[in-house]
């Protein structure tokens, strides 16, 4: 399934001031493809995804995703929020078996699929246990499975692993890197590490600082298996380190 | 524990103290000894068990009604703002009134059968429980149900699986106060034409003159609000395992 965004402007109205966020966006994600939004904070880069997802109406333009447009959050659309947001008096399996739960699906069926994310992002032994009962990183993978098991083509994350110590960030990176080359979604990813976007995505595309604008878009040509420390790796990390580092600059000018 | 074995010493000290001294007149301060005594002869005639039976059906019936109200009514206002707009005003300024200035017409409109006690309760008991239904839905984190719509969720499924888990904390302790209320005007109501209940076992007490028995009656309303109490917190307590999983582990 494919995202296509075209002319999208969104203005924030606080206090009676008319703050423009995003700016006449256009942006097309292709099937099976990872891309991440990469820009300084405040950028417009969440504003964008919240509109994606649907809990967001655009001031105009539209967003359109396999062939109908976005009206509001539906079950094609996957989301990962940087809070984990997890169902505090469900259990584990119950916040995976969540959606499932919604489509009616046959408690076998409903068993086996939980089973399997649960497997995929290694938290069997921790079916039974509370959100309250987990660390940050355990979270998110318990949100990335819940998202999965309802078998969205897309994936919608938002910071996902902002909240994240370094360490815990990158075995979730490889992680996530590991389920893309099972699972095949269209993952649209934003974040504001520009390791992270390397290292996940097929394409970079980083934002002006307010009112976020595509300023330049990266193709990552790299194998599907990534090594951070790789010449190729650092080279474009560097260069689209300088392309972001205007934007941060300008915002504190 | 021993807070409450300490008042009772100090009760028996003063009224045995009265009655050897004769500060004033004995019948005046009945001893914990004369409550005893009126407590087992109203249970063994069988009394005192219709006199509760009577006051908790009138509480469990006003009380009942009052909750599924404010909770139909609560988790409507909470999520449709026109709603809210329209009732709250009308909720702030009829809140704030003393239930026990409207018991009169109550009287007057439901008569002086179980209508009135029943309505007497329901009234006072709903507005207090509306009011912290509507806050505890209003608290519910907006995240969890952007999740929960991304997941497929229609509006029912947001009521259903969202909303009431989400808010039911709150929700709980919104009923626990309202019960406790329900206890607290049921006497007031049986005061005035009522042929059973507590409240009723107590005004007797006073137009016969036997301060034991207005005493017993007292002290039985503290023992039911305090059973009522503690098996709505160890209900809580089950039904919540999920916040105290942290502590635990």
């Amino acid at each position: 399934m494919k995202i296509h965004v075209r002319g999208l402007s969104r203005t924030f109205v606080a206090l009676g001031r008319e703050t423009p966020a995003l700016l006449d966006v256009d942006l097309d994600v292709a099937e099976h493809e990872f891309v991440c939004l990469l820009g300084p904070s405040g950028c417009g880069k969440s504003t964008l995804l919240n509109i994606v997802a649907g809990f967001l109406r655009p001031t105009s333009g539209e967003v359109v995703v396999g062939g109908r447009p976005v009206t509001g959050p539906g079950a094609d659309r996957g989301v990962v929020f940087q809070e984990y947001v997890l169902f505090p008096w469900l259990t584990v399996a119950g916040n995976v078996e969540f959606g499932l739960t919604l489509q009616g699906a046959p408690v076998a069926e409903r068993r086996a699929i939980v089973a399997r994310y649960l497997e995929l992002v290694g938290l069997v032994a921790h079916a039974e246990k509370y959100p309250v009962q987990l660390s940050g990183g355990m979270k998110q993978r318990v949100a990335i499975a819940r998202a999965l098991a309802n078998s969205p083509e897309i994936i919608l994350m938002d910071e996902p692993f902002g909240a994240l110590d370094a360490q815990t960030r990158e075995v979730l990176q490889d992680e996530l890197g590991r389920i893309q080359r099972v699972e095949h979604k269209t993952v649209l990813f934003v974040t504001h590490s520009i390791r992270e976007a390397v290292y996940l995505a097929d394409r970079v595309i980083v934002m002006t600082s307010a009112p976020g604008r595509i300023k330049q878009v990266f193709t990552i040509k790299l194998p599907e298996v990534r090594d951070r420390f790789a010449p190729e790796f650092t080279h474009y990390e560097s260069e689209i380190t300088r392309v972001v580092k205007e934007e941060v600059a300008k915002v504190h000018e | 524990m021993l807070a409450l074995v300490g008042v009772l010493v100090a009760w028996a000290a003063v009224s045995y103290g009265n009655r050897m001294l004769g500060v004033m007149a004995p019948a005046l301060l009945p001893t914990p000894g004369d409550v005893a005594k009126v407590f087992t002869e109203t249970l063994g005639d069988g009394s005192l068990p219709r006199h509760v039976a009577t006051s908790l059906a009138r509480v469990a019936v006003g009380f009942g009604l009052a909750a599924v109200g404010a909770l139909a009514l609560g988790l409507l206002a909470a999520m449709c703002v026109p709603v809210r707009l329209m009732v709250e005003p009308l909720i702030e300024f009829v809140r704030p009134i003393p239930p026990l200035a409207f018991l009169p017409m109550f009287l007057v409109w439901f008569g002086l059968g179980e209508g009135s006690k029943v309505a007497f309760i329901g009234y006072t008991t709903f507005f207090p429980m509306f009011v912290a239904i509507a806050a505890a839905v209003l608290r519910v984190d907006v995240t969890l149900l952007r999740a929960a719509a991304s997941l497929g969720a229609g509006h029912l499924d947001l009521i259903r699986r969202v909303i009431v888990p989400a808010a039911l904390p709150g929700i709980i302790v919104a009923l626990r106060l309202g019960f406790a209320l329900a206890l607290f005007v049921i006497v007031g109501a049986e005061f005035m034409g009522a042929d059973a209940g507590l409240g009723h076992l107590i005004m007797e007490g006073r137009n016969f003159f036997l301060p034991a028995q207005i005493v017993m009656g007292a002290l039985v309303l503290g023992l039911l609000g305090s059973i009522v109490n503690a098996l709505l917190l160890a209900a809580e307590r089950r039904l919540f395992r999920w916040r105290e999983a942290g502590a635990s582990s």
